[in-house]
């Protein structure tokens, strides 16, 4: 049986929805080192020989399995790279949590930076969750620097889930696409930055393949003194279609660059994007006051809707 | 019992201050249905916003229940059972209709009594309760939502702004049944209705006509409806009717 203080279960729930230990496959990880796992007759996990981090194998044809791999980091002064891979064959319909939790109560920086790489093989359908949490209250920054590859076979369909809601001090994500024949990406991401924290978030989504389809949206809150960039690229190098939107919210003195772009490169590319940056609309505000809430009470439940 | 004493709201308009509610003073008892009417313009929404706090009066004073509200803000107003339903409401992105009624009923309410409360303003439930109350939604569907959330409050005193405005006529037959409802579950529970809908001013026990930021009329319904219907007025209501 795996030994966890509260602090490690309260982050492996936060960023997991853990609140034992999961079902089907898993690699649960804290303060860089695996502490649990469990492997299926399809879903085999291996532990890299040259670099810390896992190889995930999924086999062709494994369906409604799910796999878990949260990372939570609880010691102040951490900094660890990590790498894994998926290698997910054909025909497959799997689910796929992710995320890492730090809680940083020293003087020292705790940084996670994951490097995940997937190859999802013809037809599989993947449904990655990714969350990422941070709380403590010591001086050390808490760091996540993800960096997410997707190579999508023909026919082949992910949904990727991104959710970073609060205490990440400063984050840097990149997120890399390339998407074969007939595939299908849809990214739905929602971030909010508060205090002083900044937040980079990268997508560079290259549809190779005709018929080979990209959604992109991010939806984002940056409130205090924080800062975003996001930064949203669709290339479309066949005939495709790609959509690419940023939706924000700024408060108090809260700041984003967004900075949606779009590449064509073959003349059946159809490709759209879309940006709006506001303040909460006043009128939304007085219509939760009239139902009895502060305007601090309607604030919130604005931004909780709209990062839903 | 509401009261305002000489309420007078100004603007500013092209660099000029005008005067958009001119010294209004009028006292509407409990368990009144009172139904507000008068040309576009005339300065009615206005009224009811400064009624619920939205607007703050230039001068005058509102009493409610035999507090002075004129300096209370438009939580505190809510929280003394004012509602106010939106002559044009607001979209929410991500915010669903359940998550709105909950907001609305204060509670943690039931998905079966949030159902309710939309099958009372003619919406299948099952159809809406999840749906965001975002740009796919009709302009009709978000005007039931709006009555909705004023439905789910116990509140003492609800203003509705044009209620009827752009819903079908489901109106006709089913808003007129909410008023009364609504006026039976609560025992001194006041409704203003602002309308330029003749059934409903049919049903008013008192009717004020707004024109110019003033009163122009007030009185029963006997003795206002038969004049407003006989004069120029009522040429410019019913072709706002159609
Ligand atoms: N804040 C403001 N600044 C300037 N003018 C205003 C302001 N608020 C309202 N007005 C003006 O005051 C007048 C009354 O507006 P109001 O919305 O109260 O009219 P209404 O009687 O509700 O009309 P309708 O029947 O068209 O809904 C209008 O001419 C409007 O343009
Ligand atoms: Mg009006």
């Amino acid at each position: 049986m795996v030994q966890m203080d509260a602090v490690q279960k309260r982050l492996f729930e936060e960023v997991a929805g853990l609140h034992d230990i999961p079902e089907g496959a898993y690699n649960l990880r804290a303060n860089g080192q695996s502490i649990s796992r469990n492997t299926t007759a399809n879903i085999d996990i291996r532990s890299k020989e040259d670099v810390s981090g896992i190889d995930i194998h999924v086999k062709a044809g494994t369906k409604n399995e799910s796999i878990h791999i949260p990372v939570v980091l609880s010691q102040s002064g951490i900094k660890e790279d990590v790498y894994n891979d998926f290698f997910i064959g054909e025909d497959c319909d799997v689910l796929i949590v992710a995320g890492c939790g730090i809680d940083n109560c020293g003087s020292q920086d705790s940084e996670h930076d994951g490097i995940h790489r997937f190859y999802i093989g013809k037809n599989s359908r993947v449904r990655y969750v990714e969350k990422h949490y941070g709380s403590g209250d010591g001086s050390g920054k808490r760091i996540l620097n993800p960096v997410t590859e997707v190579h999508m076979d023909e026919g082949s369909v992910m949904e990727m889930e991104m959710v970073q809601i609060k205490g990440v001090d400063s984050t840097n994500r990149t997120t890399i696409a390339e998407l074969k024949a007939d595939a299908k990406l849809v990214v739905q991401e929602r971030l909010m930055t508060h205090g002083q924290q900044q937040a980079y978030s990268i997508y560079k989504v290259d549809l190779i393949g005709d018929g080979s389809a990209a959604d992109v949206v991010s939806r984002s809150v940056a409130r205090d003194d924080s800062y975003q960039k996001l930064d949203l690229c669709v290339i479309g190098s066949a005939a495709c279609s790609g959509h690419t939107e940023c939706d924000s919210i700024i408060m108090d003195n809260g700041r984003i660059l967004a900075v949606p772009s779009l590449e064509a490169n073959n003349i059946d590319a159809a490709l759209v994007h879309e940006a709006a940056i506001g303040k909460i609309a006043g009128e939304q505000l007085v219509k939760l006051m009239t139902l009895g809430l502060t305007e601090a009470e309607a604030e919130e439940q604005i931004i909780n809707g709209f990062l839903k | 019992m509401l009261e305002l004493k000489n309420v007078s709201f100004n603007a500013e308009s092209d660099g000029e201050n005008v005067g958009i509610i001119r010294d209004i003073s009028l006292s509407v008892d409990d368990n009144r249905f009172i139904v507000i009417t008068g040309p576009n313009g005339g300065g009615k929404s206005t009224l009811a916003k400064l009624i619920a706090g939205i607007q703050k009066l230039s001068s005058g004073s509102i009493i409610f229940d035999g507090v002075d509200i004129t300096d209370k803000n438009i939580t505190e107003r809510a929280r003394l059972g004012i509602g106010f339903a939106f002559q044009q409401p607001v979209r929410f992105k991500g915010m669903t209709v359940l998550d709105l009624l909950r907001i609305a009923s204060g509670k943690t309410l039931s998905i079966s009594e949030a159902c309710e409360y939309l099958s009372e303003v003619g919406l299948c439930a099952k159809d809406y309760i999840n749906r965001e109350i975002n740009a796919s939604l009709s302009g009709g569907e978000l005007k039931r939502i709006e009555i909705a959330t004023v439905i789910a409050r116990d509140v003492k005193l609800a203003l509705f702004d044009e209620p009827e405005a752009g819903i079908d006529l489901w109106s006709f037959n089913n808003l007129i049944r909410i008023f009364e409802k609504m006026r039976s579950d609560r025992r001194g529970r006041t409704i203003i209705v602002i309308s330029h809908q003749e059934r409903i001013l049919n049903i008013a026990d008192e009717i004020v006509v707004i024109s110019d930021g003033r009163i122009l009329k007030q009185g029963s319904k006997d003795e206002i409806l038969p004049e407003i219907t006989g004069t120029e007025s009522a040429v410019n209501m019913c072709s706002k009717i159609q």
